[in-house]
């Protein structure tokens, strides 16, 4: 199929991957920071044909893993209220808040409705002007611009029942977090293809220069993958730190400038809680002044939901690339789709998810190690 | 956060048994089996019923009935290359067929709800009378309920049918060798894809049509040219990962398929793509894998590819001795991993 057999063939994958080996002379760990770019190094097996030296480490890049449990637990009692309809992503439906998911209050009677598009939300809204209409908008910059669209469609039409609970985060910031941390275990990036699509890649030339670190904007099919891994090995054997775009047939310098007026626009910069990551200043986004009536936190009484948290599942250092899914004792034996632990085990885009789905047969209690 | 301060490392604890059917519970995964074996088998489990096949054979006289039954709640009912009438016949004739059994009679049962319009319904009861001449088995017996308005989906069939098996056939898991050559008779994933752009509204540029068929010929057809086939299995709810995990688990074989010979049409890769969902877990509703001696397999694809030339079978793998037994896949980039069975429903990804 146009534009994805070509960046799948098995001849130039093995060409590259060898060019790869021949590169390297000394250990290198790259993250990769989107949930999608896991999911195909694992679905693809391409770690499997790197060198030694090179290890790919999985970063927080799953809107759904990062979606903090309380925000999911106020998403649940919007969606227990009676005259509340909750719209959302398919993704969102299964992921465990401290007591229920969607699906089970769904079943329980809830009135929640799985939408491709913000935009979907706000027409539920309109065919229904006696029920208040909740869009849960999470995720990246990636899908930040539908979400602004939505709640800016929904006030030129002055729906009156429409809101969205916000939980939107931004990339930059969360490198930051991982780059500043004690025990950082990172020394190169695959940038976020998608996200820079939106937001181009210029705002990573400063974490480029500031923590010394090679970012290489990728996409999201093997030869892209591969690519992107190469030209990070690369700029790490010559001590080089840029940012270097492997994206270019998607990803503009500037990004998307319709898109990033919207954002700007319609929301602001504010702190965020990230699940397993904690607070991270600058790093989320919540509705501007202009828009704040549509915020479901303001229309709604939430202030008692209260998260509860364990202490088992160690998503929150799989999400800084310190483990991987197969690191975890739980993993494939406690921590299973059908019975999450976490988000990562249960989002299509989370590290736990792929490696259950393609790397069953790694579970510890099968064979004692993480390969 | 009940005033204390969060955590820097925040998850949640496993969620409690939760008591209640989910969507989860209805997507042909694990789920789903998990229902089967806790409410179900472990109370009506006997030498007829173990839940290992499709439709249940039952001696009478010199020869064995084959009885199954379905139940068809598809939305949207009217879709690209189908809708729920010939949906109900096929599905059932198709169960039939899979346990080598030569569909004969139905019965139909329709759920109605109130308000759904008569046109429509009549629409439904004439693709059912075509698709059971087109399957040539006759509906012999029926029942009609009607529930109140917004109590159900509009309408929903159950079809229960009987048919006839050979002598000297006897199709199962439990056939199964080494060696065996895995088929299927055509490309993956129309029906599963055609249902969901449907319901998303998606504009493709070439409609994906279902593949919704009655499979009655393509089985007669094998076991007239005398293949050795051992089991067959349609590849519905969950698709050929579902399908393949069932009878690696029921054999206790290990099963080995390369993706490449997967046929995929591009429109379906395309909006699996797009949505983020494997053809290889996507419904199909006129597909199914037959289990063949390795001498037959050659034959076997010729045969079924003769049928409908457009949509050409394709061997796709082999069963193995391999001591895990499971069902396992070299990507199209030649690495092998493992192909598992779907957990809960496909749902579509946020980005």
């Amino acid at each position: 199929m146009k534009y994805m057999d070509e960046y799948r063939d098995r001849d130039a994958i093995l060409r590259l991957a060898e060019a790869i080996r021949r590169t390297v002379t000394r250990p290198h760990a790259i993250m990769e920071i989107c949930g999608g770019q896991t999911h195909a190094i694992v679905r693809f097996g391409l770690d499997q044909l790197l060198p030694d030296e090179v290890t790919l480490v999985h970063g927080p890049g799953c809107p759904v893993c990062v979606t903090p449990v309380e925000m999911i637990d106020k998403a649940i009692a919007l969606a227990a209220m009676p005259d509340v309809i909750l719209c959302t992503f398919g993704d969102m439906m299964r992921v465990p808040g401290s007591e229920h998911d969607l699906l089970g209050i769904k079943a329980r009677g809830g009135d929640v409705r799985f939408v491709y598009s913000p935009l979907d939300a706000v027409k539920v809204a309109e065919e229904n002007p006696g029920r208040q209409v909740v869009f849960f908008g999470i995720g990246f910059e990636t899908t930040a611009p539908a979400n602004a669209l939505a709640v800016k469609t929904a006030a030129a039409r002055q729906l009156r029942n429409f809101s969205m609970l916000v939980s939107l985060v931004l990339v930059p910031p969360a490198m930051e977090a991982i780059l500043s941390a004690e025990r950082c275990a990172v020394n190169g990036f695959l940038g976020p293809g998608h996200v820079c699509t939106i937001m181009g890649s210029e705002e990573y030339e400063p974490i480029a220069r500031k923590y010394r670190v090679p970012i290489v904007i990728s996409g999201f099919e093997p030869l892209d993958l591969l690519l992107g891994i190469h030209m990070c090995v690369k700029q790490l054997e010559a001590g080089r730190c840029d940012v270097e775009n492997q994206y270019a047939r998607s990803v503009a310098r500037a990004g998307n400038a319709a898109a990033r007026a919207l954002l700007q626009e319609v929301f602001e910069i504010s702190p965020q809680q990230w699940r397993g990551l904690g607070p991270i200043p600058a790093s989320g986004m919540r509705l501007s002044e202009a828009y704040r009536d549509f915020d479901a936190e303001g229309r709604f009484e939430l202030a008692g939901v209260v998260a509860r948290e364990s202490e088992e599942c160690i998503s929150g250092e799989i999400l800084q690339g310190l483990k991987k899914p197969c690191d975890c004792p739980a993993f494939g034996t406690r921590c299973t789709p059908d019975r999450p632990l976490g988000a990562p085990m249960v989002s299509s885009e989370g590290a736990c998810s792929a490696y259950h789905r393609y790397r069953p047969a790694l579970a510890p209690a099968q064979t004692g190690e993480c390969a | 956060m009940n005033g204390k301060p969060a955590p820097a490392i925040a998850c949640p604890l496993p969620l409690p048994d939760q008591g209640h059917i989910t969507l989860a519970h209805g997507g042909g995964g694990t789920r789903m089996h998990d229902l089967l074996e806790r409410v179900f088998l472990k109370r009506f489990r006997n030498e007829l019923g173990d839940g290992q096949t499709d439709a249940a054979t039952i001696a009478v006289g010199e020869g064995r009935l084959a009885f199954t039954t379905d139940s068809f709640v598809v939305d949207p009912p009217f879709f690209p290359g189908g809708d729920i009438g010939s949906l109900a016949v096929h599905g059932t004739v198709n169960d039939l067929a899979m346990a080598g059994a030569e569909p004969r009679y139905l019965s139909a049962a329709f759920i109605l709800e109130e308000g759904f319009e008569l046109a429509r319904l009549e629409q439904v009861a004439d693709s059912m009378q075509a698709a059971a001449l087109a399957a040539g088995v006759q509906i012999v017996t029926g029942d009609t309920k009607v529930i109140e308005r917004q109590r159900g989906g509009g309408i929903y069939i159950n079809t229960a049918g009987i048919g006839v098996v050979r002598p000297g056939v006897a199709l199962g898991p439990g056939a199964i060798q080494s060696g065996d050559r895995v088929i299927i008779n055509g490309d993956l994933g129309r029906h599963g894809m055609a249902i969901m752009t449907m319901r998303a509204g998606f504009d493709v540029d070439t409609p994906i049509e279902s593949d919704s068929a009655a499979l009655w010929p393509e089985v007669k057809a094998l076991l007239d040219a005398g293949i050795a086939v051992h089991c067959l299995r349609d590849l519905t709810r969950g698709g050929l990962a579902s399908a393949l995990n069932e009878l690696s688990a029921s054999s206790g074989r290990a099963i080995h398929i390369a993706e490449d010979r997967v046929p995929v049409l591009p429109a379906v890769r395309g909006v699996c793509e797009i949505l983020g969902f494997d053809p290889l877990h996507v419904a199909n509703e006129g597909r199914f894998a037959a289990i063949v001696a390795p001498e037959d397999a050659a034959r076997a694809v010729a045969i079924l590819s003769a049928l409908h030339p457009d949509a050409p079978a394709a061997d796709i793998g082999a069963v193995t001795d391999a001591a895990e037994r499971r069902v396992t896949l070299e990507s199209v980039i030649g690495v092998t991993r493992v192909l598992d069975m779907l957990s809960g429903e496909q749902l579509p990804r946020i980005c």
